[in-house]
C-alpha cells in the first residue's frame, strides 16, 4: 500500500521528505527525553541524609541498584503490581477473547444485542478514567466493599477488557472459518478443534490484548487512586512519595519497566514480522 | 435420551454467542454500567449532616451548587485539553504521514518509538518533566543561557507547563490513530489526483484530509476526552491558579469524602465526554475504534 520505495522519487518530493525524516527524528528525540532522563538519573549519586532522587549530577553510582530492595513500602507495592497486572489480565484475556469471539463469528441475527455491547465497549474505553474510578468508588462504598486488592483487580480487569475485546476482534477479522469446517470434516470434536485451529490461529491477537492490558494494569494511576485504600500499587505509591521526596530507587524500578516493555514490543515486532500475513503491525501494547 | 437433554442439544447451537459473551457482559455491566447509574443517583441525594446518611430525594440542586461553585475549573480544563489536543495533533500529523507513506523498511522501528512514552510509567514520565521544568531544570537554564528569556521567568506551575505535560503524555494517542487512517489511502487514488491534473496541495486537501477525517475525529477523541479528566499533569506541573475539575473531582472523593458533590462534577464531565463519544459513534461507527487503538 505505500509507495513504491525503489523507484528513483523526483528531487522535490526528496526534499520535502528529508524535512518530513529530520522532523520525525526530532519529535522522536523528544518523546526519549524523559525516558533518558530517568535512566541517567538511576545512576545519580545522592547528597545528603535521607536518599531523594535531584537532577543535579553528583556522580555515577550503582548503589541503587545494588540497594533497589531498601525501601519496603516501594518494594511492597511493585510486586503488588505486578501481581495484579498478571490476575487483571488473565481475566481481562479470557473474558475478552471469548467476547471478541462471539461479536466477529456471529452476525446481528445471531447474536441479538450485538450493537448494544459494540457501544458499550466503545463507550467503556472512550470515557475518562476519572469518572470509571470515581463511579466505582461510590458503588464499592454504598456497597460497603473494603478497599484492596480485589477492589483493585475488579476494576483493572473491567477497563482491560473492552481493550482486550477490541484488539483480539480486530485481528479476527480476518479469521478464515473454512479451516475451522475442515477441521469438523476431518472428525474433530468441537472442543478438539478449537484447541488446535482456532486456539493457534487467534494466538497472535490475544497476545497482542493480553499484552496490552498488561501494560495498562500496569501502568494505571487515575482508577487505582480511588479504588486502592490501604494497597498501594506502583504508581500509587510513587505520586504519593512525590510530596516528601521521591527515593532513588523509583527510577531503578522504572528502568526495570522499561526494558521489559521494551522487550515485549521488540519481540511483538520480530513475531509479528515472522508471520505469513501481512497484516497490521502490532502497535497496541 | 431425556426430554431435558434434547431440549439443550437443540438449543446448543443458538446459545453458544450468548455464552461466550456472557461472563465478560455481566463483568461490564456490573462494574462500568451500574457504578454510572450509582453514579447519578448518589449525585440526587441529600445527605443529612448530622446523622451523616443519604437518601434519594431527586435533589438536582447539588448540580446547581457544585457547577456554581466549579465551572471556573470546568472551563480551564475544557481550554486546556483543547489546546494540548491541537498541539498534538499538529505534531503528530507529520510524523504520521512519514511514517505511513516514507519509512519504508524502518516503518516499525518509528511506530516503536512512537510508543516510548507509555515504557515509562504516566506518574514517573511527569515527575521527570517537573524536574526538567523547574527553574533550575535543564529548559530554562538553556533558555536562560540563549537569553531567550528572563532570569525570573518560570514554567512550573504555570498553564504552559500543564499543557506541555498534556501534549506530551498524549501524544502517542493522537499519533497511531493519524498513522492507521493515513496508512490506508491507496497511492493510486493519490496518482489519479495527479493525473487528473491535481496539484500536491490540492490532493492533499481534496483526496489525503477527507480521507483521514475519521482518524482525525478518533485522535480528537483518544486526547481530549483523557486530557479533560487529567489531574495528574495539573497537580504535578500545575499550581493553584490553574486548577483543572480532575483535582477537584478527586479532592471531593478522596480528601472531602464529598461523594454527592464528587457524583455531580463526574456526572456532568461523562455527559460532556458523552456528546463527543456519541457524535464519533453516529458519524465513524464504534467498531472502528478498534482499529485505532
Amino acid at each position: 500500500m505505500a509507495l513504491d520505495l525503489n523507484a528513483p522519487p523526483p528531487p522535490r518530493r526528496q526534499r520535502k521528505v528529508r524535512w518530513l525524516r529530520v522532523y520525525s527524528w526530532l519529535l522522536i528525540g523528544y518523546l526519549t527525553v524523559p525516558i533518558a532522563a530517568m535512566v541517567i538519573y538511576s545512576f545519580n549519586q545522592v547528597e545528603g541524609g535521607i536518599p531523594q532522587v535531584s537532577f543535579t549530577w553528583n556522580g555515577f553510582t550503582t548503589k541503587w541498584y545494588q540497594q533497589w530492595s531498601e525501601i519496603p513500602g516501594l518494594t511492597d507495592s511493585f510486586w503488588l503490581s505486578i501481581r495484579l497486572a498478571l490476575a487483571a489480565t488473565a481475566i481481562a484475556t479470557v473474558l475478552g477473547t471469548l467476547l471478541a469471539l462471539a461479536l466477529v463469528r456471529y452476525s446481528p441475527r445471531q447474536f441479538k444485542g450485538k450493537g448494544l455491547i459494540d457501544q458499550t465497549l466503545f463507550m467503556n474505553i472512550a470515557a475518562p478514567e476519572i469518572v470509571m474510578g470515581a463511579s466505582l468508588l461510590g458503588l464499592f462504598a454504598s456497597l460497603h466493599f473494603a478497599r484492596g486488592f480485589v477492589t483493585l483487580l475488579l476494576s483493572h480487569a473491567v477497563f482491560s477488557i473492552a481493550y482486550v475485546t477490541v484488539t483480539v476482534r480486530a485481528r479476527l477479522t480476518g479469521f478464515d472459518g473454512r479451516l475451522e469446517e475442515a477441521a469438523g470434516d476431518l472428525g474433530a470434536k468441537p472442543l478438539t478443534t478449537f484447541w488446535l485451529v482456532t486456539l493457534p490461529l487467534i494466538t497472535p491477537g490475544v497476545m497482542a490484548g493480553a499484552l496490552m492490558a498488561f501494560a495498562l494494569s500496569l501502568d494505571d494511576f487515575v482508577a487505582s487512586n480511588f479504588v486502592s485504600g490501604s494497597q498501594l500499587p506502583f504508581p500509587v505509591w510513587v505520586y504519593g512519595a512525590t510530596r516528601i521526596g521521591i527515593p532513588p530507587q523509583v527510577f531503578v524500578f522504572g528502568t526495570f519497566i522499561f526494558l521489559f516493555g521494551l522487550g515485549c514490543a521488540v519481540l511483538s515486532v520480530v513475531l509479528a514480522r515472522r508471520q505469513p500475513t501481512h497484516g497490521r503491525v502490532s502497535t497496541g501494547l | 435420551m431425556t426430554e431435558r437433554n434434547s431440549w439443550f442439544r437443540r438449543h446448543r447451537k443458538t446459545a453458544v454467542p450468548y455464552l461466550l459473551a456472557l461472563p465478560a457482559v455481566v463483568w461490564l455491566i456490573a462494574l462500568f454500567l451500574i457504578p454510572l447509574v450509582v453514579m447519578l443517583v448518589k449525585s440526587l441525594e441529600t445527605c443529612s449532616p448530622i446523622t451523616g446518611s443519604c437518601e434519594m430525594a431527586w435533589n438536582w440542586s447539588i448540580f446547581h451548587l457544585e457547577w456554581s461553585m466549579f465551572h471556573k475549573q470546568f472551563f480551564t480544563s475544557l481550554r486546556y485539553a483543547g489546546i494540548a489536543t491541537v498541539i498534538d495533533l499538529l505534531l503528530a500529523f507529520p510524523i504520521a504521514y512519514f511514517i505511513a507513506f516514507f519509512s519504508g523498511r524502518r516503518k516499525n522501528f518509528f511506530l516503536l518509538m512512537l510508543l516510548v512514552p507509555f515504557f515509562i510509567s504516566f506518574v514517573i514520565r511527569t515527575i521527570i518533566w517537573q524536574f526538567l521544568l523547574s527553574n533550575s531544570g535543564i529548559v530554562l537554564t538553556v533558555l536562560r543561557d540563549l537569553h531567550l528569556v528572563g532570569a525570573d521567568y518560570r514554567i512550573l506551575g504555570t498553564s504552559t507547563a500543564v499543557i506541555a505535560g498534556m501534549a506530551y503524555n498524549y501524544l502517542p494517542f493522537t499519533a497511531l490513530p493519524l498513522y492507521v487512517s493515513l496508512e490506508r489511502i491507496d497511492s493510486s487514488i493519490l496518482d489519479a489526483g495527479a493525473d487528473l491534473y491535481a496539484g500536491k496541495v490540492m490532493r492533499f486537501v481534496k483526496v489525503v484530509l477527507p480521507l483521514c477525517i475519521p482518524g482525525i475525529f478518533a485522535a480528537f477523541l483518544l486526547t481530549f476526552i483523557p486530557a479533560l479528566g487529567d489531574y495528574v499533569n495539573q497537580q504535578v506541573l500545575g499550581g493553584i491558579s490553574n486548577t483543572m475539575i480532575g483535582t477537584i473531582i478527586q479532592n471531593l472523593f478522596l480528601v472531602n469524602a464529598n461523594y454527592p458533590g464528587g457524583s455531580a462534577l463526574s456526572a456532568i464531565l461523562m455527559g460532556v465526554s458523552l456528546i463527543g463519544i456519541l457524535a464519533y459513534a453516529k458519524i465513524v461507527g464504534t467498531k472502528s475504534i478498534g482499529e485505532y487503538l
